[in-house]
């Protein structure tokens, strides 16, 4: 967490910058206030709560079901995930056994998802990195898993279409064939990206060494997903706390390696996103060859009352664990929601982080974080 | 840019012995050239607060290529025609979207894109802390209703209000 | 390790200050405390051996309509088992520990619990308001909150 010149010999007076919240590199509307001694950042301060819309009051005032379109609106990014998250967590609260193709099936979109979220993680810091063609790729694959989506369920961006009990709608036929299309397009792919700007020497110059998280910090600071595994710890839920179909899947927890500076830093939660989409294609592969026929829906009541109790669940998002902590009183609505995000421990850390870095190093480490707003507002 | 001529501009038919139509002769009247220029470069402000601003950061990208229209995004309020408010717009964002929108130069558009800039959406009845329609704020020029739009319903508005443009009077009284 | 044996060893430990253990449809368990003492059980469950919940999954607050609760979730990276840690607070000045000395993720929590439901955390090193703005009237996630007319004069 060095800077590179000698602090003492560029001391100047120290100023106030205000960064955000309309900024184009804060992914959103978050607003930073930098405390800084010329160019080094002494002080960085997140202001948050631009985009905070109540949620958890929400959640209290709507029935079990009607709460899954907001879960699409917490992180529009993966919503298929955030979907899948909810119904599973009610599922648990219920007791409610899903059929094993509609579980396939919430598998297979949960990873397409977690492609095209990761393609946005990479195409916007590359973008915030000052490389603005990777960007301009990553949204032509994006689209293309954005077709997928609206064959099976109408929507490019809000899905809604994981259900208590299953999903919506069966995949529409031919959809298969389409995703092993996708990914025998796709799978190259990750090479020309790796060849166009992973290893570009600059690149790898800004993120090497930039704010380093040691593990045991990451683990302190409740990190998880890719920025935790980024700092070398091999945790993932799908492994660890494995719930649906996951334990019948093959793949492998990318962790940092510290492969172009100290273990990590920016560039190993970079490479673990990219490393990320490889294992997703290597599951979507063998879920394609494995998902049975059957019913997508179990039977649940349309009077869905689950019965009094305190559940807390938790999976693997593309941005970290999404757990919901739900209290239920026996009645239509949930007593009380919690919803716990990845984004928003992430800017816990940040303050810590940023303490001596150069300003343009903030960029680096705001898309290292790969956060994303609402869900750090809610 | 347009490559085509402004709308009712009259191109004369050559002149006998001049070098044709590639002489570039339209004669038309003020209003016209200016609304005509007005609406090709349509610089749009980066303002993009929720889902929305996903599929506007799409239209603009690889497949549907939004600069074809002659709009760019822009990162700095001063130098943006129009501000496209995408996305939710909380209290506490609402003073700096006013801020925002001041500093734009004149003549300066905005296009509310999405239920929540226009009404506050799936938030209307029971969040505490959403604008119910950033209209509230500023004037709004055009409405692109979805949850978020489509790319092509983006498109479209921005066509929509390239018509409010071109009927737009700068010198000429109206009578 | 079990929820029971958990429990048990907290009230070995801390003896009166373990109020109870909620089992049965918790999902975790929850090893109910005295608010006063949260702090000093949380950092004992981070460092007795054979607890090591070194990671604070969720920080929650919850208006239980006559008390309001303030609920952790937690998580031991090296024996992976979990468990949840809670206290009651009366409704009239609620207060307790902070407990971000233990888990600095706890911080941002503690500041959202603050900010939506008004419980103060003692010894906090930053405690402000974080979602809402600086001068939000009310924490709106009480259940006896009552949604504002206005807010700088445009309408809620």
């Amino acid at each position: 967490m060095k800077p590179n010149v000698p602090v003492e010999a560029l001391h100047t007076e120290e100023m106030l910058i205000n960064m955000g919240p309309q900024h184009p590199s804060t992914h959103g509307v978050l607003r930073v206030i930098l405390r800084t001694d010329g160019e080094v950042v002494v002080n960085a301060r997140p202001d948050v709560g631009y985009l905070h819309r109540g949620l958890e009051k929400i959640g209290e005032r709507v029935t079990y079901a009607q709460f899954m379109p907001f879960t699409d609106r917490l992180d529009y990014l993966a919503a298929m995930n955030c979907n899948c998250a909810w119904a599973w967590a009610v599922e648990k609260l219920a007791g409610i056994e899903v059929p094993e193709r509609a579980e396939y099936i919430r598998v297979i979109v949960s990873e397409l998802n977690r492609i095209s979220s990761h393609l946005i993680a990479f195409g916007s810091f590359t973008a915030d990195m000052g490389a603005f063609t990777p960007f301009l790729y990553s949204i032509r694959e994006r689209e293309k898993v954005n077709d997928l989506f609206e064959a099976a369920c109408g929507n490019r961006l809000t899905y809604n279409y994981a259900r208590i009990g299953g999903v919506s709608a069966d995949l529409p036929p031919g959809f298969l064939e389409k995703t092993k299309e996708f990914l025998d397009y796709f799978e190259p792919k990750i090479d020309e990206y790796n060849n166009l700007i992973s290893y570009n020497k600059i690149f790898v110059h800004r993120l090497a060494n930039v704010a380093v998280i040691s593990a045991a910090d990451a683990v302190a600071y409740g990190l998880t997903g890719p920025n935790l595994r980024g700092s070398g710890v091999k945790f993932d839920l799908r492994r660890d706390e494995p719930y649906s179909v996951y334990p019948k899947l093959e793949f492998d927890v990318c962790v940092g390696t510290g492969e172009r500076g100290v273990l990590g830093d920016c560039f190993d939660r970079y490479m673990v996103r990219i490393n990320e989409m490889r294992q997703s294609v290597r599951i979507l592969r063998q879920a394609v060859a494995q998902i049975p026929e059957g019913p997508v829906m179990a039977k649940v009541p349309r009077m869905f009352k689950p019965a009094a109790g305190e559940v807390y669940f938790r999976s693997e998002c593309p941005r970290g664990e999404t757990g919901f902590y739900i209290i239920s009183d026996g009645t239509v609505n949930p007593f009380r929601l919690k919803i716990r995000a990845g984004s928003f421990v992430s800017m816990n850390i940040f303050e810590t982080v940023t303490r001596g870095l150069m300003i343009a190093d903030i960029v680096a480490v705001i898309g290292s974080f790969d956060i994303i707003l609402p869900e750090i507002d809610r | 840019m347009s490559r085509e001529p402004a709308k009712g501009a009259v191109v004369p038919p050559p002149a006998p012995g001049s070098p044709g139509p590639e002489a570039h002769v339209m004669v038309g009247s003020a209003d016209m050239f200016v609304n005509w220029s007005r609406k090709s470069s349509l610089w749009y402000l980066l303002f993009a607060t929720a889902c929305c601003g996903i599929e506007l950061m799409q239209t603009g990208a690889s497949r549907y290529d939004l600069d074809r229209f002659g709009a760019v995004f822009r990162a700095s309020p001063r130098q943006s025609d129009l501000m496209i408010v995408a996305g939710t717009v909380t209290h506490k964002m609402a003073e700096r979207l006013k801020r925002l929108y001041d500093q734009m130069p004149d003549p300066k558009f905005v296009i509310s894109m999405g239920s929540c800039a226009n009404t506050g959406g799936p938030f209307y009845k029971d969040s505490y802390c959403v604008v119910k329609g950033v209209d509230l704020l500023v004037p709004v020029d055009v409405y692109v209703p979805g949850c978020p739009p489509r790319p092509e319903a983006l498109i479209d508005g921005i066509l929509q209000l390239q018509k409010i443009i071109e009927k737009t009077r700068n010198f000429a009284k109206k009578v | 390790m079990e929820s029971q044996a958990l429990f048990d060893a907290v009230k070995a430990k801390f003896g009166d200050a373990a109020l109870e253990l909620q089992d049965a449809g918790f999902r975790p368990a929850f090893v109910v405390v005295a608010p006063a003492s949260i702090a000093d059980i949380a950092r004992f469950l981070r460092d007795d051996p054979a607890m090591r919940f070194d990671s604070l999954m969720c920080l929650s607050g919850v208006d239980y309509k006559d008390r309001f609760a303030v609920a952790c979730h937690l998580y031991s990276m090296s024996h992976r088992h979990a468990i949840g840690l809670k206290a009651y607070l009366p409704k009239e000045t609620p207060s307790l520990p902070s407990v971000d000395a233990v888990w600095p993720a706890a911080n941002f929590m503690e500041r959202e619990t603050f900010d939506l439901y008004g419980i103060v955390f003692e010894g906090s090193k930053d405690l402000r308001r974080i979602l809402l703005p600086e001068d939000w009237e009310g924490h709106p996630l009480r259940k006896d909150y009552k949604y504002p007319e206005s807010y700088h004069g445009i309408k809620v």
